[in-house]
């Protein structure tokens, strides 16, 4: 049987002769070693801590400068809303991109050469570590709020629901997944995290002014602007065209060029 | 075994692998030589699938590499003992490699022993390594699953002498052991040295393979004299063919017979043994010369 090796050949420490056969890699151990490369290098430490710190600064820039009549918790998700937005699309670039610019791929895809599946898990660990950091910001500011308010003599006004905070929680993980996406398709840090931030913001202000002067595209924008398609997250409900806008441009901007990225992932070679 | 069968690999226009074939067998360690860009690198990273073969196939133990459903447990492979996270420590890779590959948690120090890597210098990290440690670090990480092959690509680099021979002592107990060793270096000694079987590429083609021992053959035997125009005489009235060599001849024939034709002529002889030593060397240029010469005219 080709499976295995012949009887006698096997150089095994352990002295084992007979012939071997090995069970495949779970995917559940794949996500664990991928969620473990996440954080046991003093960058990727210091990233994931950073979502920590940024958002206990920003709560501390609220209690400290907001006046009081804006002391409410919304203030505090928004503070903390805007680091994440930066920081959770970094994490998810580097995650991948570190598999090239290290050259560490040439480990990993030797010991799982099914790179769908690396990328896979190190797209659920992206996803698990921008919410679970959204939960624990949302947390953060929860505290700031209670003691901003105490300190201000204030009473606490929660004037943002579950559903609301949900909406944010998607639109960070959309935009977390647009770092993921693009760290997949250029598989360079540089490159990727420079192409979010022209994703993210160069082409929300072109698509602007875009809207001011051209009004067909400001009719239509809401399908092809994908930023603009995502500011109803923000604002705590959406409408079915709002939703429908929001499935299209997603689908345009993010599922199509993973799709491509992905597909130029596995045929490509690892160097 | 590994087995590599009419292996292609195009860029374009340009062909960096061209129907390369060989086989590394269990209990023997292949080396695999070449000149720079020859392809030795390439038909490593397609045996091991991290580059697509155009056409061809390679296969460990009957199987493709990216068939096997363990590969660490089967292959262990280095290729590049930089392409490490600069900050990982040295024990946090093995620990990577231990989880994927689902072994005991005591394979770390294990390997971190085998390899002679102190406690002490497992907890840096590899950034503060030099090159002779990452070889190390590597071939702790290739080894780690106990595999029945390895595939090396230049482990010898960056070694320094008592490395070298502590790499030569590992790969020769494990080839010994029953395993499978492929080995590409450009350190011609250390192939020598160390390899059964010899698989030479030039221009992504296999110039030559065989054992070691036929290969070198043809680089004949080394004979001295004190009184070289009596060996002369006694050479050339038996028809063997032979040319000066340092201070002596290189005979193309084996050492009996130059010895009894030495002998037959009351030639006392200083030195008679096979020619070896510059022997891989000069086999290498040779067989490579035309393959580089038709590189560069074309």
């Amino acid at each position: 049987m080709s499976a295995t090796t012949v009887p006698g050949t096997t150089p095994a420490d352990n002295g084992a002769t007979e012939a071997r056969t090995f069970d495949p890699i779970p995917f559940s151990r794949v996500v664990s070693v991928e969620l473990r490369k996440m954080f046991d290098t003093r960058s990727g430490f210091w990233l994931m801590a950073s979502i920590g710190i940024l958002a206990v600064l920003a709560t501390g820039a609220v209690v400290l400068f907001a006046p009081d009549d804006k002391l409410t918790y919304e203030a505090y998700a928004s503070a903390i809303g805007i680091p994440m937005t930066v920081i959770l699309p970094v994490i998810a670039v580097l995650s991948v991109t570190g598999e090239w610019s290290q050259r560490t791929g040439l480990t990993t895809f030797t010991f799982v050469p099914g790179r769908g599946r690396v990328i896979g898990a190190k797209a659920l660990c992206s996803v698990g570590v921008g919410v679970v950091s959204i939960v624990l910001a949302a947390a953060v500011g929860a505290v700031g709020n209670v003691v901003g308010s105490a300190i201000a003599g204030l009473d606490t006004v929660w004037d943002v629901s579950v559903s609301e905070l949900a909406l944010i929680t998607l639109a960070q993980v959309i935009g977390l997944m647009v770092g993921f996406m693009l760290g997949v398709l250029l598989r360079s840090s540089a490159a990727a995290i420079v192409a979010y931030f022209v994703y993210a913001f160069v082409l929300a202000g072109l698509t602007e002014l875009l809207a001011a002067s051209q009004d067909w595209f400001a009719d239509a924008r809401g399908w092809i602007d994908y930023n603009y398609a995502q500011v109803p997250l923000f604002d705590g409900a959406l409408t079915a065209t709002q939703w429908a806008q929001l499935a299209v441009t997603t689908f345009v901007w993010l599922v199509v060029p993973l799709a491509v990225g992905l597909r130029m992932v596995l045929r490509s070679e690892v160097k | 075994m590994i087995r590599v069968e009419n292996l292609t690999r195009t860029y374009g226009s340009f062909t960096a692998v061209d129907d390369v074939s060989f086989v590394a067998r269990p209990g023997r360690v292949t080396g695999f030589l070449g000149p720079n860009g020859a392809g030795k690198s390439t038909t490593m990273r397609v045996l091991v699938g991290l580059t697509p073969a155009t056409e061809g196939t390679a296969t460990i133990g009957g199987r493709r590499f990216v068939d096997l459903p363990n590969p660490g447990r089967e292959v262990g492979v280095l290729l590049d003992a930089s392409a490490q996270h600069a900050g990982r420590t040295g024990r946090e890779i093995l620990t990577i490699a231990q989880r994927t590959l689902g072994l005991p948690a005591d394979r770390v120090d294990a390997m971190l022993e085998r390899v002679s890597l102190t406690e002490e210098e497992s907890q840096r990290r590899v950034r503060h390594y030099s090159l002779g440690m990452r070889q190390r670090l590597g071939i702790a990480v290739a080894l780690i699953g106990d595999p029945a092959s390895l595939v090396l690509d230049e482990p010898a680099n960056g070694l320094d002498p008592a490395g070298i021979r502590w790499m030569r002592d590992l790969l020769r107990g494990y080839a010994d052991a029953g395993g499978s060793v492929l080995l590409s270096s450009h350190l011609l000694h250390e192939i020598e040295v160390v390899a059964d079987d010899l698989v030479v590429i030039g221009n992504g083609r296999i110039v030559a393979s065989g054992t070691k021992a036929e290969l070198l053959a043809g680089s004949g035997t080394l004979v001295r004299a004190r009184d070289l125009d009596a060996l002369h005489r006694a050479l050339t009235e038996s028809a063997v063919t032979f040319s000066p060599l340092d201070g002596g001849f290189r005979a193309d024939a084996d050492a009996e017979l130059v010895g009894k034709v030495a002998h037959a002529a009351g030639v006392p002889l200083l030195e008679l043994r096979a020619a070896d030593g510059a022997g891989l060397e000069e086999m290498f240029l040779e067989l490579t010369a035309t393959t580089q010469r038709e590189g560069v005219a074309a």
